[in-house]
């Protein structure tokens, strides 16, 4: 990579808001993530006899949708990333990358 | 009295099947009934042997596209996102995870959900912070990103230190699941399944490179997934595809052996009383026993398999577990190498993505199989052995699930996936302890990345056949350990050594070689002192006594790897060295590429 090249990339306002927007909704999706799984673990190491707490008159406890909550919770965020990043993200990214062939 | 007796009831028998796991049922003649009876499994022989052949087919096949050096660490680049998400699931779900992970939750029950959680959380974490910046600036292994703007011999021996620590201790994990498998299954002894499992993977590797990794991974990730979701169906149908009636049946029969366990309680210490009264000779072993017997239906009484039990009991060694877990994922070697096989950012994402789907639907899988096998295993004589144990161990729960729902046929098929989840596993591990051999410590440290290829590619296959020894050796070494634990041990030294590098060299401007280099040496061996010092090896391992331990928790990671990320603070901001100006001058050019990809490894024409 030319230092010139640098130099285009560094100046365009278009790098800056990608950098800018993909750095936020990254780390509110990290967030959310971390919230939800130590949120779980908290619970968990905190106040075991909550999610040991059977729903209504069965044995089925709380801690089984809850645990599968945070299986599914994982792959929904991942897929809104993704979807973001491979559409708006890239479409940025390459007119970024164009403008600093110019 | 009563109430007594119910709350025995009421609980589950955690501590009888405790007990069973941490027995060498495998050991001595408990295996040979089991041999004996399953030595004329020919499906599992002729399905393996398949795979096999199947295997060393593509093998060929990849070894006469596998030329450059490209080629062998990356598959040329030519990987799709969806190929590389099933690859990466494949990585992922080692023997380990399904002998290990089942047993968990057939043992322990929600403890197990707990459990795989912490695997799967990782990843969301690095599809957003990780995937791309990783793709965008290294070519074949995690060394390349950590040294891109760092001096180049202390970066790469620090990280391909970490990669053969992690990578070692994996494989530990994954040729002791192959020994006492084939073992069970084949009748062969332990020490030759283990060889057979070494040399299949150096074949695999040394020959095929990542393009016979990538599609022996890619094809057994598919076999499991099938099988595995067959069971879960099978279960779910005996339980009338309801998770009550399942649960329902699964706490009954933990209940039962709660209240065996009482009453051998209770003969126990009627035996000692009467050895005491009549002054018998071993009066205080009679004793023992009943203390030992007492305790352990105590602990039954007071576990329940559908309410988090003792793996969370503790708060800091749960935050400690989960940071493990989930940043370790971040640090593994043979993972991250993967990201490396595609051809650019857009596919590397595409990957974590499947991966994740892959990997969560197969953990709710083997929760399902856990139970399924509680149910359908535990209750059934013919997969026990004299005392009452399982078979081969708990960590064959899954395994005999597989006999119970689908028969000989089916056994025979979960086996061979099974076998055959170990050799895809142990070649992926070995090619990344290959690379940081060939690529971080031959070509770039050594020859000062003035090697040629070919010689590079020869360094890569003999240091295969030295880990593939290695392994071996390892695998005989550790035969008695509990092989998911083992898999625990490694994510924490991969957070607390690779993790803090990897992330601080692509997102933290001021990050210096001195920084990197003792930050990460510090998390490495603080991780691994804490870990011999606590409870895992010092009492497990070392035989020292219960409550010695020199460090209480059983998960170093929270420590260690604050440590790691402190200590690599403190020596960049005190580092004012010019070649330490030098590096964070660079950081713009890299952050660019990082975001951008402009200059980034492309795909090879193929």
């Amino acid at each position: 990579m030319h230092d010139s090249m640098i130099e285009r990339v560094q100046n365009n306002p278009k790098f800056h808001a990608l950098v800018a927007t993909r750095a936020r909704f990254s780390w509110m999706l990290t967030i959310a993530m971390l919230v939800i799984y130590y949120g779980f673990i908290l619970l968990i190491a905190f106040s075991p006899a909550t999610l040991g707490t059977p729903i209504g008159n069965g044995v089925t406890t709380w801690g089984i949708p809850v645990g599968i909550f945070v299986i599914i919770s994982a792959f929904v965020l991942t897929g809104i990333y993704v979807r973001r990043a491979n559409t708006e993200f890239d479409q940025l990214t390459r007119e970024v990358v164009e403008d600093a062939k110019k | 009295m009563k109430s007594l007796l119910q709350k025995l009831g009421l609980a589950g028998t955690f501590a009888a099947v405790m007990l069973m796991s941490s027995m060498p049922s495998w050991a001595a003649g408990a295996i040979e009934g089991a041999v004996e009876k399953r030595s004329l499994n020919v499906h599992a022989i002729v399905m393996f042997l398949a795979f096999v052949a199947f295997t060393l087919g593509i093998t060929y096949w990849a070894a006469r596209r596998t030329r450059s050096a490209k080629d062998f660490y990356a598959a040329g680049g030519g990987i799709t996102g969806f190929q590389n998400g099933l690859a990466i699931a494949g990585d992922y779900m080692s023997a380990a995870s399904f002998l290990g992970i089942s047993a968990m939750v057939f043992t322990t029950g929600y403890d197990g959900l707990i459990y795989s959680i912490g695997f799967l959380v990782g990843w969301p974490v690095i599809t957003f912070m990780v995937a791309e910046r990783l793709r965008n600036l290294g070519k074949y292994t995690f060394a390349d990103v950590a040294s891109y703007r760092l001096s180049q011999t202390p970066v790469r021996v620090f990280a391909a230190t970490g990669t053969l620590v992690v990578v070692a201790l994996y494989l530990i994990a994954q040729m002791v699941g192959a020994g006492k498998l084939i073992q069970l299954l084949f009748g062969l002894d332990y020490t030759y399944a283990v060889i057979l499992v070494g040399i299949l993977m150096i074949l695999y590797v040394t020959f095929g490179g990542m393009l016979a990794t990538t599609w022996v991974q890619i094809i057994k990730a598919i076999l499991l997934l099938s099988g595995a979701s067959f069971m879960a169906f099978m279960v779910m149908k005996h339980a009338g595809f309801s998770f009550e009636t399942l649960f329902q049946q699964a706490v009954e029969v933990k209940q039962a052996g709660a209240q065996a366990l009482a009453a051998k309680a209770a003969v126990a210490s009627e035996a000692a009383a009467v050895a005491v009264a009549t002054n018998a000779p071993d009066a205080s072993a009679a004793l023992a026993s009943a203390a030992t017997a007492a305790e352990n239906a105590a602990k039954a009484a007071k576990s329940d398999i559908m309410a988090p039990g003792g793996l969370v009991s503790n708060p800091i060694d749960a935050i400690s577990l989960g940071l493990a877990l989930m940043f370790g994922t971040a640090g593994l070697p043979h993972i991250l190498m993967r990201f490396f096989t595609v051809s650019d950012a857009k596919e590397a994402r595409k990957s974590v993505f499947y991966a994740t789907g892959f990997i969560g639907y197969f953990y709710i899988l083997t929760f399902i199989i856990g139970f399924g096998a509680i149910v359908l295993v535990a209750t059934n004589p013919a997969f026990k052995d004299a005392t009452g144990a399982l078979i081969g161990g708990s960590n064959m729960a899954a395994v005999h699930l597989s006999a119970a729902v689908g028969g000989d046929l089916f056994l025979g098929f979960i086996s061979a996936v099974a076998f055959a989840t170990i050799l895809a596993v142990v070649a992926g591990l070995t090619l990344s302890g290959a690379s940081a051999v060939s690529h971080d410590l031959y070509a770039s440290v050594i020859k000062k990345g003035k090697a040629n290829e070919a010689d590079e590619i020869r360094v890569s296959k003999m240091t295969t056949v030295a880990l593939g020894i290695v392994a071996m050796l390892l695998g005989i070494i550790f035969e008695k350990q509990n092989i998911a634990f083992m898999v625990g041990l490694a994510f924490s030294i991969a957070a607390s050594a690779n993790f803090p590098v990897l992330i601080l060299s692509m997102f933290w401007k001021n990050l210096t070689t001195r920084g990197a280099v003792w930050g990460g040496a510090i998390g490495l061996i603080s991780a691994v002192v804490l870990i011999i010092l606590g409870p895992t090896v010092w009492v497990d391992v070392l035989g020292h006594a219960k409550g010695s331990e020199l460090f209480a928790y059983k998960n170093p990671a929270l420590f260690s790897m604050t440590a790691a990320f402190f200590f690599t603070w403190l020596f960049s901001v005190t580092d004012n060295s010019a070649q330490a100006q030098l590096e964070r001058g660079k950081f713009k050019a890299q952050f660019i590429r990082s975001m951008t990809g402009i200059g980034a490894e492309g795909a090879s024409e193929h």
